[in-house]
Order: C-alpha cells, then sequence, then structure tokens
C-alpha cells in the first residue's frame, strides 16, 4: 500500500512531466519523480520488529570493543545501510542536475522571452 | 543588488560563523554520526549563499572569489583521485584500498573515535570542499545572470 | 506506521497542488513541502543521514529555484497541451499505474526488509564487518567510502560536468579562438 503511494506520487511527476506546457513545471516534475525514486528505495530497506528498528550507525552500546566488533542486538536491529548510501550521493546529484535544468531555462527565457515550451517549438520551426 | 535591509545583515552576520562551524563539524564527525562530506559540503556553500542573499553579490565574492572556488573545485577532485591512487601504490595494489586504515591503524584499534577509519575522514573532508565550492559556483553564476540581464 | 500514511498522503497533496497551481512560485513552495515531507520521513525510516542531506540540499535547490522563478511572474503560463495529448498520455499514465501497483503484490511487503532473510546479503556482512574492517562507526560512510567508493568518485564526477556545463551555458558570449575567424 505504501509503495503504491509512492508510485502515485512518481505518476504524478510523471503527468507534469507530459502534460505542462510551462517549463519550470517541467523541472517541478522531474524534481517529484526523483523524490519518489529516493523514497521507494530508502523503503525498501526498513524493517518492522517487535521493538524499534535502529539506524545503521553503531554507537554507545553496540560497540562492544575497539577493534569494532558490533554486538549481534545491534545487526538485528538495523536497518539496510546500501540503499541509504547510494540514494545519499543520488540526492546530490539531483541538486547538480536541478543547477543545469534550471540554467537552460533561464538561458531559453532570455533567448525566446517565453517559458512556453508549445511556443519555443512554434519560433523554432 | 544592494543586498537586504539592515535588519537581515545583522543577523547574517552573526549567525554566518555558527553556519560555517556547523558545516565542519558535520565534515569531521562524519563517520561517527550522521553527516559525511555531501551534507556539510552543502552546509558550508549555504554559509556562502547566506552572505550572497543577505549583502548581494559583490560581497560574497570578496569573501570567496570565484577563482578560488574553481581552484578549490579543481583541487579537491585532484587530491580526492590522489588519495585513491595512494592505495593503489602503497597499498594491495587496487584503487581506493584505504591503506592507512590496513596498514598503519589496525593495531591501534581505535573504533568509535575521531582519528579512526584511516582515509575515509580525508576522502570526506576532499568532497565536503569540492561540493561546496561547486555549489557555491553554480548559484553565483545563476544569480549574476539573472543580474545582468536585468540592466 | 500509521505516520508513513499521514506523511505520505502529505506529500501527495502538496504534490497535486504544485502540478496544478498556476502560480509558480506557490508551486516551487509546494515542491519544498514534498521535499521536506520526504526529509521527515527518512527520519523516521532511520535515515538520519539521508534526513540531514536532504534538507539541507532542499534549501539549497528551492533558493536557485526562487531565484530562477521570481521576476519572471508575469510569464506564468497556465493550461495544458492539446486536448487529445492529454487524453492519451492520462490513459497511458493510468494503465502504467495499474500495471505497476500489480508488481508491488509479488514484493515482499513493506517493513520486511528482503536482506534479512538472506543469511550472507551485502547489507548483511556490511553490518557484521563493516566497523572491522573500515574503522568507521556509522556504516552508512563505511560503504559510501570505503566499500562502494566508485560511487563517490561518479558523484564527483557528474556534479563537476553539471558546474561546468551550467557554467558554459550561462556563458554570456561564446568565446572565439583569437586567431580564428568566425565560421557563422
Amino acid at each position: 500500500m505504501l509503495y503504491s503511494l509512492c508510485f502515485l506520487l512518481f505518476m504524478i511527476g510523471l503527468y507534469c512531466v507530459l502534460v505542462k506546457k510551462n517549463m519550470i513545471k517541467i523541472v517541478i516534475g522531474i524534481l517529484l519523480m526523483e523524490y519518489a525514486v529516493n523514497l521507494f528505495l530508502v523503503m525498501l530497506g526498513w524493517r518492522k520488529l517487535a521493538e524499534e528498528a535502529v539506524a545503521p550507525i553503531a554507537a554507545g552500546g553496540d560497540l562492544l570493543d575497539k577493534a569494532g566488533t558490533v554486538s549481534q542486538l545491534f545487526v538485528s536491529r538495523a536497518v539496510d545501510p546500501l540503499p541509504q548510501a547510494l540514494v545519499l550521493t543520488s540526492i546530490v546529484i539531483g541538486l547538480g542536475s536541478l543547477a543545469l535544468m534550471v540554467a537552460i531555462c533561464i538561458r531559453i527565457y532570455e533567448k525566446y522571452g517565453t517559458f512556453d515550451i508549445t511556443k519555443i517549438r512554434r519560433l523554432k520551426g | 543588488m544592494k543586498g537586504m535591509t539592515i535588519i537581515v545583515k545583522t543577523i547574517a552576520s552573526w549567525i554566518k560563523v555558527l553556519v560555517f562551524l556547523f558545516g565542519i563539524y558535520i565534515i569531521l564527525f562524519g563517520h561517527l554520526t550522521p553527516g559525511g562530506g555531501f551534507a556539510g559540503g552543502v552546509i558550508l556553500a549555504g554559509s556562502y549563499i547566506l552572505l550572497l542573499l543577505a549583502f548581494g553579490k559583490e560581497y560574497a565574492e570578496e569573501n570567496l572569489p570565484i577563482s578560488l572556488a574553481s581552484k578549490l573545485d579543481c583541487i579537491a577532485a585532484f587530491l580526492f583521485i590522489a588519495l585513491a591512487l595512494c592505495g593503489f601504490i602503497y597499498g594491495a595494489g587496487f584503487f581506493f584500498y584505504n591503506f592507512i586504515q590496513q596498514k598503519f591503524l589496525v593495531e591501534y584499534e581505535s573504533a568509535g573515535e575521531l582519528v579512526s577509519a584511516g582515509a575515509i575522514p580525508l576522502y570526506n573532508i576532499f568532497i565536503g570542499i569540492k561540493v561546496a565550492a561547486s555549489l557555491f559556483l553554480v548559484t553565483l553564476v545563476l544569480s549574476a545572470f539573472r543580474l545582468e540581464s536585468q540592466e | 506506521m500509521e505516520i508513513f500514511y499521514i506523511l505520505m498522503v502529505l506529500m501527495l497533496i502538496a504534490g497535486i497542488i504544485a502540478v496544478e497551481t498556476t502560480n509558480l512560485l506557490s508551486a516551487v513552495i509546494c515542491v519544498g513541502a514534498v521535499g521536506f515531507g520526504s526529509a521527515v520521513m527518512y527520519l523516521f525510516l532511520k535515515a538520519p543521514d539521508i534526513a540531514l542531506t536532504q534538507t539541507v540540499v532542499e534549501v539549497l535547490g528551492l533558493v536557485i529555484l526562487i531565484r530562477a522563478t521570481i521576476s519572471r511572474e508575469k510569464s506564468f503560463i497556465s493550461g495544458d497541451r492539446e486536448f487529445f495529448a492529454v487524453v492519451v498520455s492520462v490513459v497511458i499514465l493510468f494503465l502504467i499505474f495499474v500495471i505497476g501497483t500489480g508488481i508491488f503484490a509479488d514484493m515482499p511487503p513493506f517493513g520486511d526488509a528482503a536482506f534479512a532473510r538472506i543469511p550472507d546479503s551485502a547489507s548483511q556482512v556490511y553490518l557484521e564487518n563493516g566497523v572491522k574492517d573500515t574503522g568507521a562507526a556509522n556504516i552508512v560512510t563505511a560503504v559510501y567510502l570505503d566499500y562502494r567508493v566508485y560511487d563517490t568518485l561518479g558523484e564527483a564526477t557528474v556534479l563537476f560536468t553539471s558546474v561546468v556545463g551550467a557554467i558554459v551555458i550561462l556563458r554570456k558570449k561564446s568565446r572565439k579562438l583569437l586567431f580564428e575567424e568566425d565560421p557563422l
């Protein structure tokens, strides 16, 4: 059910990209899709346990000695660290691509004086 | 742009140091607590973008010139690769080998302390500098273009 | 468990408003609502690293987007494309949604992570040996800076490329070579 809601957020972004005419709206649609995908990947690693799950950060009592042995309780309760690490890089890449898209939008606005992509296509022939 | 009102300028001049310090903390403790190079780098860039928004483009450019920012960007990326090559040379012969941890810190046994994890804090620092310089450059370029087009 | 549904519905409402409103500034602010909602959700999903990163990235992204859209307020465009194209795309999107939700029935349900059932999966090994191998107590950092550091290398490359691209696109004049005639 929660996966389906996340997929619905993705579809809203895709609808925005396909249907809207404004270029900034298209950028917004791409952002919504990006949020949905990141959220879905992190959701895959969550664990519903009897006690509360913990973040994959060994701190305090989880570290048994200085050599780095972690307690079995931590291993059995921690959520998946792998999607979190990959999503972490994906978010910063999203910011870089957002800046690039906004730069392209500003450039097109300076050239044609509008954000309307149908008018831009008509002018270009 | 002349910047914002005197209230915003005063508050910004107070908290810019705190934001910068918080970014450094997030980067340095990235291997122990939540955070790391990405989040800390964005916070460092945010402290300069606060100056850019509050005081205007000229003041921000005095604090961190564009040439210095681009040099920092390139140097941090270069150091990142150089540290990875050090693992190739001193270590087991593959890229990104964590040679400081595997060769020098194995007997030291310092998991959970600030000086631990070998090359990971160094990677964090380089990534933080790189992300901060890149994002500051992008925002500066975007805002500068808007100013030129209005004149 | 209910908090996830509440936050998710909030994000959906904010997303629909962001898509359907005609004012660009309020659309950008609603995107910010979606982003901060997902940051809170990461916090409840036990991913504090991503929550921190998402929060600061969202602030910076909003600054960039608002600076792009403000003062271009008079040029806002409402309305959709041609009626036939809208109907066709909505029908196709609906079909994709129906088929896609059918796939989720085969997946393990929410809260039952797949890695926990496989004894030697990569995540399990990272959790057990991560601190011992790398010395970093934060296992997420251990993954993206030691086990899978090529991912970070690619991220640095992509960020560098996007910065160079933005600077090249927004340059005032194209730079000609000094002793070369412009062919155009």
